[in-house]
């Protein structure tokens, strides 16, 4: 009975089997790029990649976002079915690249001249073990303000230079009876917001030894509790309806006058953007008071991985795509970020772009360009989820004072570790 | 596949050596075994096997990708040690109390409410055919649908209390979803919503089953319709309970996109249940081994729930 029920298995199955050859001249991409502004920007590269004769299909991503695109991008890798490329994140690309499955693209590099255009600090995601594994498409930095400029002029404020600048410019339009601080109250954002505190509060040297370094002494110290403390001053400035709330209604409030301000990276400019309004005549941006100098980055990566040699040659087509100028200038005056090559001309960007770009050069040549730790780029996922747990439960109370912060935080990186 | 496939060619010629039996007849003989082969294979692979799988996992040190050497029970006293972190609570901590919380007050309120519903439908009266499916109808709406509805309809800056405050009412006050300690509660709230219905006609079918005579004799005894419920009609739906418990028991253990639709995870992910636990820490943290251990002991709650159930309704069978 057992053997030929196992029999009827193996015929039923060899049927469900069939082979499937890729088109080897088809770029297999897996992005979730799906909305509108950031859809027409990529098809800027589907028609470079036309004009060289090779066809973009996208891998489908049922429920859409990144977490839905990893979960499939994992189920497709552990099948051996690899796509041509995939939008990956920091540390997700290193951790494919130990497990052997990303490809060499150090040829075209090389020929490219990758390693000069672009910033080192990326370089330490996209090449791994000597071997350029993933094509850097922009730069984000997460410590911006974005400020309605109606309301700025109606309570009469000024760019804040300092962090008491800041709290002084928010309790002014708390007087005038405007929200002050525009937050969404998930995770992520918090402790995107809480990036730029701690670079603000203990300055770059301190970012870096605590959040990129993981220096466990940083991370006890009072510059981090005092971080923490700022952070709960931050907070008593949202509505109370704060918690939960997605990204870009946030940053809504802020473009309908609901609200002064929005700690949040550059790409609430393309909100703005889609909304129809213009830097310096409807929204101001402004770095985060006191990190003026830095930039916090993360960016999107392109990983290549190691398909076949029969589909080799559309894979470097399309990374030479990606990181070619007229891409790069094209492409992120669309997303609101930056490009990954500091050699990129900036005429075509308006003037938060402008400044963007001066300021990742500035800071990647003064050694002040980190990884965010919020977005996955201080230290990898495991980290920076404890990080984002210890961040929220400050924020909304489970964790109550910033002693108790800087323990648990120590002790969730740890157990992370 | 391979080994099994050459299994097949060999066997093949064997059967060609017997002219005897009738190729006909043969295959009739094999043909629903053929049929059903797909969905056999598919159950052992798919559930049993992978259920040995996580579990093996969880006794290595998987982070992105599966691992399979074998590093001993780290990530059970991980999640031992973070059973007993209340203050401020562990994320595991959070998960398994909002699963005490949770699982209690839905079950709780889905029978009660359900039979009450039941006994009142079942009270012959107009409009019944029209009614029940009103109440049944939640059933038929995904979690994430029903998520999302109740998620508009909680917020106190779009629902419930934006609308009282503008039909005058300024002091009333409703932000559970809004907080870390009673956004659980929310989402007990429209689980409840979504499945006392479908308890409501489980009991219907159970009143519906029981003899009238019964009823009668009781009535001329002299029983009030209180009586009647307590003392006959309730301990006499006693297998309904059981069914509806453990229809209601898996519900709640397995809530995810409930708890996602709603709340997002809650603030400071104050409302996770175990199922966001697990999916958290395997897919978004890296921390599969973490991941699995946790599944595995939602697993061995599940079963200390199902196996006295089975166990009791077969050697009923038996006798």
């Amino acid at each position: 009975m057992l053997r030929k029920l196992l029999i009827g298995t193996a015929l039923a199955t060899s049927f469900a089997f069939s082979a499937h050859a890729a088109d080897v001249k088809e770029v297999q991409m897996l992005h979730w790029w799906t909305s509108g502004g950031e859809a027409a920007a990529l098809n800027v590269l589907k028609q470079d990649l036309a004009k060289e004769g090779y066809a973009w299909k996208d891998v489908p991503v049922a429920g859409g976002g990144g977490d839905a695109a990893m979960t499939a991008l994992k189920a497709m890798v552990a099948a051996g079915n690899y796509p041509t490329a995939s939008q990956m994140l920091g540390y997700t690309v290193l951790d494919y690249a130990a497990a052997g499955v990303m490809g060499d693209l150090t040829e075209t590099a090389k020929k490219e001249g990758w390693d000069k255009s672009v910033p080192a600090a990326l370089q330490k995601f996209s090449v791994y073990d000597g071997k350029w594994v993933a094509a850097p498409v922009n730069v984000h930095s997460v410590n911006w303000l974005w400020i309605n400029k109606a309301v700025m002029d109606k309570i009469g404020g000024t760019e804040p230079k300092t962090f008491d600048d800041f709290i002084a410019l928010l309790d002014k339009a708390k007087a005038a009876g405007v929200i002050p601080l525009a937050l969404g109250g998930q995770n992520w954002q918090e402790a995107t917001m809480f990036d730029s505190v701690v670079l603000s509060t203990g300055g770059p040297e301190f970012y870096k030894k605590a959040m990129n370094d993981l220096d466990e002494a940083s991370l006890k110290s009072d510059t981090m509790k005092k971080s923490f403390d700022n952070l709960a001053k931050l907070v008593t400035y949202v509505d109370p309806n704060f918690s939960g709330r997605d990204w870009n209604l946030a940053t809504a409030m802020v473009i309908k006058g609901d609200a002064l301000v929005q700690v949040m990276g550059d790409w609430a400019k393309g909100e703005f953007h889609a909304a129809n309004k213009t830097p310096g005549t409807d929204f101001l941006c402004y770095r985060f008071p006191g990190t003026d100098g830095s930039v916090v980055y993360n960016s999107d990566m392109f990983g290549m991985f190691n398909v076949p040699e029969d589909r080799k040659a559309a894979q470097v087509a399309l990374a030479t795509a990606t990181l070619s100028k007229s891409f790069q200038s094209a492409f992120n005056v669309v997303k609101g970020s930056v490009p990954a090559r500091t050699d990129v001309p900036d005429t075509d960007f308006d003037a938060c772009g402008k400044k963007g770009i001066a300021d990742l050069k500035k800071a990647n040549e003064g050694g002040t360009l980190f990884g965010s730790l919020a977005q996955g780029y201080g230290a990898p996922p495991a980290v920076a989820n404890a990080y984002k747990d210890v961040v929220s439960k400050f924020v909304h109370g489970q964790i109550k004072s910033s002693d108790e912060a800087v323990t648990e935080l120590v002790k969730a990186i740890d157990d992370a570790k | 596949m391979s080994t099994v496939a050459e299994t097949q060619i060999k066997l093949t010629p064997e059967h060609d050596a017997h002219p005897g039996a009738s190729v006909r007849s043969r295959l009739q003989d094999l043909l629903p075994k053929i049929v059903l082969a797909p969905s056999f294979a598919a159950t052992i692979v798919f559930v049993y096997g992978f259920i040995l799988w996580t579990i093996y996992l969880s006794f290595t040190n998987s982070k992105t990708f599966p691992s399979y050497d074998i590093t001993g029970a780290r990530a059970y006293q991980r999640l031992w040690r973070w059973t007993f972190e209340s203050d401020p609570p562990s994320s595991w901590y959070t998960s398994i109390t909002n699963m005490g919380i949770f699982g209690f007050l839905y079950i709780l309120i889905c029978l009660a409410l359900g039979l009450f519903l039941a006994i009142l439908l079942d009270q012959k009266i107009r409009g019944e055919g029209v009614l029940r499916p009103i109440y049944l109808y939640p059933m038929a709406l995904s979690f994430i649908v029903t998520g999302v509805a109740w998620k508009w309809f909680l917020d106190p800056g779009l629902g419930l209390e934006q609308t009282l405050h503008q039909w005058g009412w300024t002091s009333f006050h409703f932000d559970w979803i809004k907080n870390k300690d009673f956004v659980i509660y929310t989402v007990v709230i429209a689980g409840v919503w979504q499945a006392s219905g479908f308890i409501m006609a489980m009991f219907l079918a159970g009143l519906r089953g029981i003899d009238g005579e019964i009823m009668k004799a009781a009535q001329i005894d002299g029983a009030t319709t209180f009586q009647l419920y307590r003392r006959i009609v309730i301990p006499l739906l006693r297998p309904v309970f059981l069914s509806a418990f453990i229809v209601l028991a898996h519900l709640a253990i397995k809530s995810y996109d409930l708890v996602v639709a709603l709340t997002s995870g809650g603030p400071g992910g104050s409302a996770w249940l175990p199922s966001n636990f697990m999916y958290e820490f395997t897919f978004k943290r890296n921390e599969m081994a973490v991941g699995s251990a946790s599944a595995v002991i939602m697993l061995m709650t599940i079963t200390a729930i199902i196996v006295p159930y089975l166990y009791s309704e077969l050697r009923e069978k038996s006798r």
